[in-house]
């Protein structure tokens, strides 16, 4: 198309003012500094500002952010990856998406405080109205089918905060006002008058420590999900092999599981041996344990090796004929700096580990000094 | 300074292996106290740095628009110096030392870094984290000594281009930030070489400087000068931002200056350096070869807490704004092990730091013995220095060294 490969002439002047503008803030971007007065605007990264902190249980809160100009919504069930500074410390960590879409352009995410958890705690109780926080695009296929119809029945298995995704999806579909749960206001229910077959049986520890509990009884009374709450504290643990008594017509649902992996691993056994079909999402899939030395596998470079815990990576990867850059070799001048993408490493001036989680890691991983690095467990440099 | 290994008394000589060692491990304890203790406050420090930064930047540079009136071309004018400085040496030196690295904000990492300076991040990392800082005071290895263009070290030979080094010294302060760039690219070591010789390295980071170069005088000198045409600005914008770069160049290189040049801060012989150098020999040797000036806040923001100079030396990776923090326990360790914290006021530093230039633009022992008496002579043992070759100069340099030995032995 010939069309197209002639700019028209505004396409052209306003390349030509960028460059103009480019050539004034050198050797910084103009975004460095419109960033310091509208770092929500469109053409910014993306971030997101937190609009307010609502406690959800002891241990809980929802975080309602405004999201940047550039946020392409998401779909109920998904989640996101954001990134906090915490102490200091840029941080990432992924949540799923508490709300359906929100009239006041808003996202919610519900955080449980995880014992030892850094991120979690501090978004949990220390975080503020007003900060400034990082996004990604929401993501994740642990959504509904695009067309719901009242043949279709479905199952939600919840643990713990597992219910947050479930709840996005629920409120959704039926939003809730102040009469109540809306029954027909749904979109997809408007194509078909049958009401939804929706049953949610979730578990907990305890009735207090479940995160939206009240909304979920609120869906249950108002008749637009059939409720199953099991808590340990007073019915024991849940035994997947049981789960029919609690949900007779369980063959004839499709089932979403959201929990952590030992529930999620059992359903699976359970479902692949009744032919079932089974959604699922798991949080934090990775734990990164660190230990003494480990293997560290160059990733461009295709070269794995073995470390002990004593040997720098750089030593190491040098010796295996490996071109790495380098500088001071006294881990001064971060001339050595490598992205790690997964693993574990130990500085060897005062022990001190760093670990890189895949998902909760700037995209690209966790720079490391190599020369004073040694193996902590496995590794995966980008190099 | 002549090297402390061919000194009368070694500052170290009371030293033993031990303490070295002990000393070592002392100041990792204080490294470790601030790691521990970094945190939201600090990292609330360098954002808020660099947010005044640009907006004193911006501001400056919106006010020179209309620099055709005298009070927006001196308020201008000083705005731009000041954000210029502030981001050399508080923000820029600093995060490409890797000191926010810890924050994992890729916007201020040392990995990401570039600054308003006609040297690249990539040239400067090299030749000042790398080189410098691992062989501080070096004599032969820390090119930082004269930066290749003076001799700041009796042990360093003199030749009679270095009669004119104050005037280089004072050319090389004016236009600072070209000196580090063509310093970064150790530009009259590969210029010697023949053209077709040239490291492929060499010729790639040429090319960047070039470029970056490039960059930055079309911001200075094109683009802001015609942004400024429509209120009849252009020549005074260009003014402004070339005495703004005057006044970064002057400053940065004066505080750079007082960090190893003042007399009384040692140096080492190359040859004195074990290749397996232990950490607590590194720290003694950074304790040594550095002086601090001493002044107020806004003073040592200015410099980049580079008046914390010894600090920065001990622990450059940990953020400035906790130099001035560990100062005292770092100035209790120096009293504790009897060797000498060298600080003093900036115009002391400074004066001192020149006048060692201007000593040394002489031979060895030159200044010292002339006196009006003897002057006409002295003049022509210069001149003859001078105009004779190399031979001539090292037979000087050996009398004199004679003579020395003759005083100490006297004196003994």
């Amino acid at each position: 198309m010939a069309l197209l490969d002639t700019p028209r002439p505004s396409t052209r002047l306003r390349d030509r003012a960028i460059r103009v503008v480019e050539a004034a803030t050198t050797p910084l971007l103009p975004a460095d500094y419109l960033d310091l007065f509208a770092p929500l605007r469109s053409g910014a990264d993306l971030r997101g500002r937190i609009v307010s902190v609502h406690p959800e249980t002891a241990d809980a809160a929802t975080i309602v952010i405004r999201p940047g100009a550039d946020w392409a919504g998401h779909v109920p069930g998904q989640y996101l990856r954001i990134g906090i500074d915490v102490d200091g410390v840029r941080e990432w960590r992924a949540y799923s998406l508490t709300h359906g879409p929100r009239a006041d352009g808003n996202i919610s995410i519900t955080v449980k405080g995880v014992p030892g958890g850094k991120v979690s705690n501090h978004l949990v109780h220390d975080s503020r109205p007003g900060t400034l926080i990082h996004l990604e695009q929401a993501t994740g296929d642990f959504v509904l089918p695009e067309r719901l119809t009242a043949r279709t029945k479905l199952l939600f298995v919840t643990a713990g905060s597992g219910v947050t995704p479930v709840v996005g999806m629920l409120r959704n579909l039926f939003p809730v006002t102040d009469e109540g749960v809306l029954m027909f206001g749904s979109r997809r229910r408007a194509t078909d008058e049958q009401p939804l077959d929706i049953t949610v049986v979730h578990v907990a520890p305890s009735r207090p420590e479940s995160i939206f509990i009240d909304n979920l009884h609120e869906l249950h009374e108002a008749g637009a999900i059939n409720l199953v709450d099991r808590y340990d504290d007073v019915h024991g643990f849940l035994d997947v092999a049981r789960l029919e008594e609690l949900v007779p017509d369980l063959a004839e649902r499709t089932t979403y599981a959201c929990g952590p992996a030992g529930l999620l691993d059992a359903l699976a056994t359970h479902h692949e041996e009744r032919g079932l079909e089974l959604f699922t999402e798991q949080f934090r899939p990775v734990v990164i344990s660190s230990g003494e030395g480990g293997t560290v596998t160059l990733e461009k470079s295709g070269v794995s090796l073995e470390l002990d815990g004593a040997t720098t990576i750089l030593d190491a990867a040098e010796n295996a004929g490996v071109l790495m850059p380098s500088g001071c070799r006294m881990g001064i001048c971060m001339g050595c700096v490598l992205p790690m993408r997964e693993g574990a490493v130990r500085d060897l001036r005062n022990g001190e580990i760093t670990t890189a989680t895949p998902g909760e890691t700037n995209t690209g991983g966790v720079p490391i000094q190599t020369c004073i690095s040694a193996a902590a467990g496995p590794c995966h440099i980008d190099h | 300074m002549t090297t402390i290994t061919r000194k009368d008394t070694n500052p170290t000589a009371h030293l033993t292996e031990a303490d070295i060692e002990q000393i070592g491990v002392e100041l990792d304890a204080i490294r470790q106290d601030v790691i521990d203790s970094r945190g939201a406050s600090d990292a609330a420090y360098i954002r808020k740095v660099v947010d005044v930064q640009r907006k004193l930047e911006l501001g400056s540079r919106a006010v020179l628009l209309a620099s055709i009136f005298p009070p927006a071309w001196i308020a201008g004018t000083v705005g731009l110096s000041v954000a210029k400085i502030l981001e050399n040496m508080e923000i820029g030196h600093n995060v490409m030392h890797g000191q926010w690295d810890w924050m994992r904000d890729p916007k201020i990492h040392s990995t990401t870094w570039e600054w308003d300076n006609a040297s690249t991040a990539e040239g400067w990392k090299h030749s000042h984290n790398q080189v410098h800082h691992t062989y501080t005071n070096i004599v032969g290895k820390d090119n930082d000594l004269g930066y290749g263009i003076m001799r700041v070290d009796e042990d360093q030979r003199w030749s009679p281009f270095l009669l004119g080094q104050p005037l280089w010294n004072f050319i090389n302060a004016c236009f600072f930030e070209y000196g580090i760039a063509a310093y970064d690219l150790e530009l009259g070591k590969n210029l010697r070489v023949p053209k077709e010789k040239r490291s492929d390295a060499f010729k790639r980071n040429a090319k960047n400087t070039l470029k970056k170069i490039r960059r930055q005088a079309t911001k200075d000198y094109v683009v802001h000068p015609a942004l400024s045409i429509p209120t009849g600005s252009f020549l005074p914008t260009l003014a402004a931002n070339f005495t703004a770069n005057l006044v970064r160049n002057l400053w940065t290189h004066s505080v750079i200056m007082c960090g190893h040049f003042p007399e009384g801060v040692e140096t080492f012989e190359k040859k004195s350096i074990p290749a397996d150098e232990t950490r607590g020999q590194w720290y003694v040797r950074q304790m040594l070869g550095s002086a601090n000036i001493s002044g107020s806040k806004p003073m040592h923001l200015m410099t980049g807490n580079l008046s914390f100079q010894i600090e920065h030396h001990l622990f450059p990776d940990l953020p400035s704004n906790r130099y001035s923090e560990v100062a005292p326990r770092v100035k209790a360790l120096f009293d504790k092990y009897e060797l000498n914290y060298h600080s003093a006021s900036l115009p002391r530093q400074v004066g001192s730091a020149w006048h060692k230039i201007v000593r040394l633009s002489l031979p060895n022992g030159w200044l010292e013995q002339t006196n009006v008496k003897n002057a006409p002579k002295q003049v022509a043992l210069l001149y003859k220095l001078s105009s004779g070759g190399p031979k001539v100069r090292r037979a000087y340099d050996a009398a004199q060294r004679r003579a020395e030995n003759q005083k100490r032995a006297a004196a003994a």
